[in-house]
């Protein structure tokens, strides 16, 4: 579904990512992993357009969308959801919904897609006319998730979606997340925790200075020597 | 209290009704401001040079082919918005990125490129349109209110009301609106957030249109026509709140009432030292202005 090969992204003149390759299979849930400062966040704004690669091939369903702008990229129903939620805070819940489904591809279908929304997360619907930013942390993550599935995803990539989170808002997410995947979307999610990550995940990757030193099933990388010493460092 | 007058009901209405009328102009003008920055970010510097061209315009067309202000007001405020787009693609796009100075110094040259063009094209003496549709004066009441000033701030109203209808009651208004707050999010719902900016900088110039073609029936056009409305802008614009249109709404109707009413009590020589005192004082207690969320 989702191929990329040999990724390289600069900022100006300092390279972050060094020739990372992944794909994502159709229906998959998959974990990027890291440290700070690996550069899992910048391949996902490569993959979805906001920063174009250097070099390197992205394709997705068969086609090549590699430095392609975001707003063609959301319209092949690849949805990025960024780090730290960045929902629209002056506008109230149900207009972030409905921006959401604006790219031609989501536009019709929106009416449905938001009941669809509303039926995942009651919350939301409760609070329709409340503005984003007056909502707390959890609720903003489901509004940031109910805003990317108003695109109507078929790859969802998710940054950080537990970052900041209380310990019960962080399970409601994960659960909300497994449930998205079981109705056949395809997931790439960054996520700081190990556990937490493999626990979601089939399978992960695990980048370190913008280079892959690692890949597997989450069974073999929750086990693996590797993984401890770059976590934990010994 | 200006000298040798009396301070009567009629003269304390009188003097509120035309502050008022003079408010919903500062008001629109303030409004183009505010939208651009909220939008992107950037001061126009500009802003008054766009009404300054947009007078001009209606004073062209009126040698050109003899058309009245009312009849040609469209078109400029057409002008105007395609003039605001074309100054987003062909200046503002490629300083996005670049450090404050230049993007100061950009619209600032631009500023000073129309007005020096208009000085070249209409020499620097103030003009008018003779004999325009809209003249006389309604008296009501023994309050007299000059009908060129009362549809001029008509003018600006129905305008505001049509900007604020459209920013939160369409599907493009909100994409605007989107892309002020968050531009990266907002490009990835779809939203083409360069159109966006293009748009909001021909609306926003459009805005200043409106207010400049109400002006041409009863105001001298010349170069330096801009400069004050634009400071007065500035000062409503950062009064009411970096961004938001109807903080730019209060502050210019505030600032056309103390103006007009600083003149009648103290002297009209005052009345902008009044209004830069009062806006010293607001952002010393509330530095993001009345309705800012900066």
């Amino acid at each position: 579904m989702l191929e990329v090969e040999d990724l390289e992204v600069c900022y100006g003149d300092y390279q972050v990512i060094r020739g990372v390759s992944l794909h994502v299979a159709e229906g998959e849930i998959v974990s990027v992993l890291g440290p700070n400062g690996a550069g899992k966040s910048t391949v996902l704004n490569a993959i979805s357009g906001l920063r174009p690669p250097r070099a390197g091939r992205i394709e997705f369903e068969g086609e090549p969308i590699g430095g392609r702008p975001p707003h063609e990229i959301v319209r092949r129903r690849l949805v990025h959801i960024m780090e730290r939620r960045r929902v629209f805070p002056y506008l109230t819940v149900r207009q972030n919904l409905w921006l959401g489904g604006y790219n031609p591809a989501a536009r019709d279908a929106r009416e449905e897609t938001l009941r669809h929304v509303y039926a995942l997360f009651p919350r939301l619907a409760e609070r329709e006319d409340q503005l984003a930013h007056s909502m707390s942390g959890g609720e903003q993550q489901m509004l940031a998730l109910g805003r990317g599935l108003m695109a109507r995803p078929r790859l969802l990539l998710v940054d950080e979606p537990l970052l900041g989170l209380s310990p019960a808002a962080a399970r409601h997410t994960f659960e909300v997340l497994r449930r998205i995947n079981e109705t056949g979307v395809a997931i790439l999610f960054i996520e700081q925790n190990v556990q937490t990550a493999l626990g979601l995940a089939e399978r992960g990757y695990v980048l370190e200075s913008g280079r892959l030193v690692l890949e597997g099933r989450s069974g073999e990388l929750l086990g693996s020597d590797a993984v401890k010493q770059i976590f934990l460092g010994g | 209290m200006a000298p040798g007058a009396t301070l009567t009901t009629e003269i304390v209405i009188q003097t509120i009704v035309s502050g008022l009328l003079m408010g919903f102009i500062y008001a629109l003008v303030a409004a183009g401001l505010s939208l651009i920055f909220g939008l992107m970010e950037i001061v126009n510097f500009a802003h008054g040079e766009f009404m300054m061209v947009s007078m001009y315009s209606v004073f062209g067309l009126y040698l050109a082919f003899g058309l009245d202000p009312l009849v040609s007001a469209p078109l400029c405020v057409m002008f105007l918005f395609a003039l605001g787009v074309a100054t987003h693609y062909g200046i503002i796009r490629h300083i996005l990125n670049a450090p404050m100075l230049v993007q100061i110094t950009a619209t600032f040259g631009l500023a000073i490129f129309l007005r020096s063009l208009a000085q070249f094209l209409w020499t620097p003496d103030y003009q008018s349109i003779p004999d325009p549709i809209v003249s006389g004066r309604l008296d009501l009441a023994g309050i007299f209110i000059g009908v060129p000033q009362l549809v001029a701030s008509a003018g600006c109203l129905l305008a505001f009301g049509v900007l604020y209808l459209f920013i939160n009651r369409t599907e493009t208004g909100m994409a605007l609106q989107a892309t002020a707050q968050d531009r990266e999010a907002a490009s990835l719902m779809g939203i083409r957030t360069d159109r966006m900016y293009a748009l909001g900088w021909g609306i926003g110039a459009a805005c200043v249109a409106v207010a400049g073609v109400m002006l041409t029936n009863y105001y001298y056009i010349f170069p330096e026509v801009g400069f004050i409305f634009a400071l007065i802008a500035y000062v409503a614009v950062a009064l009411g709140g970096f961004g938001s249109i109807v903080g730019a709404l209060f502050a210019g109707v505030l600032i056309g009432l103390v103006e007009a009413l600083g003149g009648l009590l103290l002297d009209p020589a005052y009345k902008y030292a009044i209004i830069f005192a009062m806006y010293l004082a607001i952002v010393i207690v509330r530095p993001k202005g009345l309705f800012g969320r900066f």
